[in-house]
């Protein structure tokens, strides 16, 4: 993190503050007793009744390694966004159960506020039955999300966001109903897998008689860059398993927030959003699958002219570091453009800079098919304010020509809205369902 | 950690207490004690961390926690109710006759020492709701009273989770208790 660009409610990504959490040297009364600050007590009654709410008395200090490790769950927004992205990735899309109601959602949504304000503090579930594995917080953060189908369950159709249904279908799409919709997103990610499995596992299990999971992805990521450089660039780029850098123009928190938090500025350019969704966002998941094995045919220079970067450092083509910006005007010496007229880069860029999204992605790779020697390709996720204004006109661009489709496949699609977050009095869909 | 305290009271100051709390209930939060502290009618405070009880549709189930008594004197917790069953049991494990664990009702109630903590889990000592009049469904909240041995109570309300396990044979004294078992709520065809 840079002095230039402070991230209050972010993950830490200094150097020194961002050092995987130590396990030894922090007792479990100190995991504890850290997760207990900002801990609502609950209601107090002697005999008559209620008495009085009440606050824990005053916690420890938390060790600096174990407080480095957590990323504070309570908020006006959520963790998970705009937090400096862990290294894995469990997406879990969960279906409601028939005769789930308003009062229903309420019910689960409390139980899944009350968990993970537990799991991100390194402290265990309520019901855990695996405590143990609750003490490594690793930065994890579980990011809630609704699908179009919430909606419909809980009766209020017209809370929905204009935005929040499928996407429509593009030509390059291969979708499959396996990686595709979900009423409810958890969107769990972690420097530790364990972490993740973990906690993937209990807000599941807790919310079994309410919703049944529909799918799981799962992903992982390696920063390309020094850390404070990844703060510099909205999380830094990754590279991704067809070797590229991917993520270089990403947006900069919190500079383009306005592009990804549902507030004033967002409805000033976009148009009204329902008054709960104020300080949520809206959620893009696409599986894309990459044609590695045809991939494989394809030399250096041909794949960095289906990009329009270097494959060594992200540079553009006309540039030599990574965040030069590229000059779509220059040319060869014979004349034609050094950034192809259908390369990735130049698709994917829209004079109007508010056609950008926040992306967060993960890499996939898992057993290939019979017959094939990968199966691999990226959990390709955004966040925005407005997906029709702001993600669907660079993904038509991208379906109607990009050199990169030739080795990239959507295979899944899913839209959802990102509740905003909560107070320890509260919990996350209030504003939505109370 | 979510802990409730509150002031272990008798019955008969707690009734002159009656109006004044239900006025401070409404609304007014209060800070804490700092644990360990005495309270100002010289009676020890205790306080439930993290209660929980196992959701059922009907029969029995249980309540969990850990009690913490930071007075200078033991606290002995000698009965529980609620509103959603008609008894409440305290009860233990043990080993059965044929050697198996059961659980069985804990004669003497539940100590919670000076100083120190009961625990009620799972496979240990818990609080059991004996014949549910509603099911308790997951996410809401029922309230629980506990009577100490002095007479004085402590409530507080206890959020209700799925859980498949707190499965144990019951070995009650009565005979209809025998084929009494622990609802699961944790199936997927459940209602919600």
């Amino acid at each position: 993190m840079t002095a230039e660009h402070p991230r209050s409610d972010d993950r830490t990504a200094g150097p020194e503050q961002h050092a995987p959490a130590r396990r030894g040297g922090v007792s479990r009364r100190d995991l504890l007793g850290a997760s207990a600050v900002g801990l609502s007590g609950v209601t107090v009654g002697v005999v008559a009744g209620r008495a009085s709410a009440t606050e824990p008395g005053p916690a420890p200090a938390p060790a600096p390694e174990q407080e480095s490790a957590v990323v504070p769950f309570h908020g006006a927004r959520q963790a998970g966004i705009t937090t400096v992205p862990q290294d894995h990735l469990t997406l879990v899309a969960l279906d409601l159960s028939e005769g789930v109601d308003r009062g229903a959602l309420v019910r689960m949504m409390r139980i899944l506020t009350d968990d993970i304000s537990r799991l991100t503090a390194g402290e265990p579930a309520l019901t855990d039955t695996e405590p143990e594995l609750a003490l490594s917080p690793a930065h994890l953060t579980v990011t809630v999300g609704v699908g179009p189908g919430f909606f419909d369950a809980a009766d209020l159709a017209d809370r929905r966001p204009a935005w929040l249904r499928p996407l429509p279908a593009f030509t390059v799409d291969e979708l499959e109903d396996r990686w595709s919709g979900g009423d409810v997103v958890l969107q769990i990610c972690a420097d530790d897998p364990i972490t993740t499995a973990h906690a993937a596992r209990i807000l599941s299990r807790e919310v079994r008689t309410f919703a049944s999971v529909r799918w799981t992805q799962r992903g992982f990521r390696r920063r390309e860059q020094a850390p404070e450089q990844a703060a510099e660039v909205g999380g830094g780029s990754v590279r991704n398993l067809m070797g590229q850098v991917d993520g270089t123009r990403n947006l900069v928190m919190p500079g383009d927030d306005a592009l990804v938090w549902i507030g004033a500025q967002s409805q000033e350019w976009f148009g009204p959003a329902p008054a709960w969704a104020v300080d949520g966002s809206a959620m893009v998941v696409r599986r894309i699958r990459m044609e590695l094995d045809t991939w494989d045919e394809v030399d250096r220079p041909a794949r960095e002219s289906t990009i329009g970067r270097r494959l060594d450092n992200g540079a553009p083509l006309t540039g030599e570091q990574e965040h030069d910006e590229p000059d779509l005007t220059a040319v060869t010496e014979l004349g034609f453009p050094v950034i192809e007229t259908f390369a990735h880069i130049r698709r994917a860029r829209s004079d109007d800079g508010r056609q950008r999204f926040l992306r967060r992605p993960y890499n996939f790779d898992e057993a290939p098919e019979p017959g094939r020697t990968s199966n691999s390709g990226l959990v390709f996720i955004t966040f925005q304010t407005d997906v029709d204004a702001q993600f669907l006109p660079i993904q038509r661009r991208l379906d109607e020509l990009d050199l990169l489709n030739q080795w990239t496949t959507p295979i899944g699609s899913a839209v959802f809205a990102v509740l905003p977050g909560c107070t320890p009095r509260s919990y996350l869909g209030a504003s939505l369902l109370a | 950690m979510r802990t409730t305290h509150a002031r272990s009271t008798t019955p008969a100051l707690a009734a002159a207490l009656t109006g004044l709390l239900a006025l401070a209930a409404c609304g007014t939060t209060e800070e804490d004690s700092p644990a360990g502290s005495v309270s100002t009618d010289g009676e020890a405070q205790v306080s439930i961390t993290d209660p929980w009880v196992k959701a059922a549709d009907e029969g029995m189930t249980a309540a969990f926690g850990t009690i913490t008594n930071p007075g200078e004197e033991d606290v002995v917790v000698t009965a529980a109710d609620t509103g959603v069953s008609t008894m409440m049991e305290l009860h233990e494990m043990a080993t059965g006759d044929s050697g198996e664990m059961v659980m069985t009702e804990k004669e003497g109630g539940i100590v919670v020492p000076a100083g120190g903590q009961a625990e009620l889990n799972p496979g240990g000592d818990h609080l059991m709701l004996m014949d549910l009049t509603e099911p308790l469904e997951p996410g809401q909240d029922i309230s629980i009273t506990l009577t100490m041995e002095d007479g004085s109570r402590f409530s507080f309300d206890a959020p209700v989770r799925s859980f498949d396990g707190a499965e144990e044979e019951y070995m009650g004294d009565m005979e209809d208790m025998d084929d009494m078992e622990m609802d699961d709520s944790g199936t997927e065809t459940d209602a919600p």
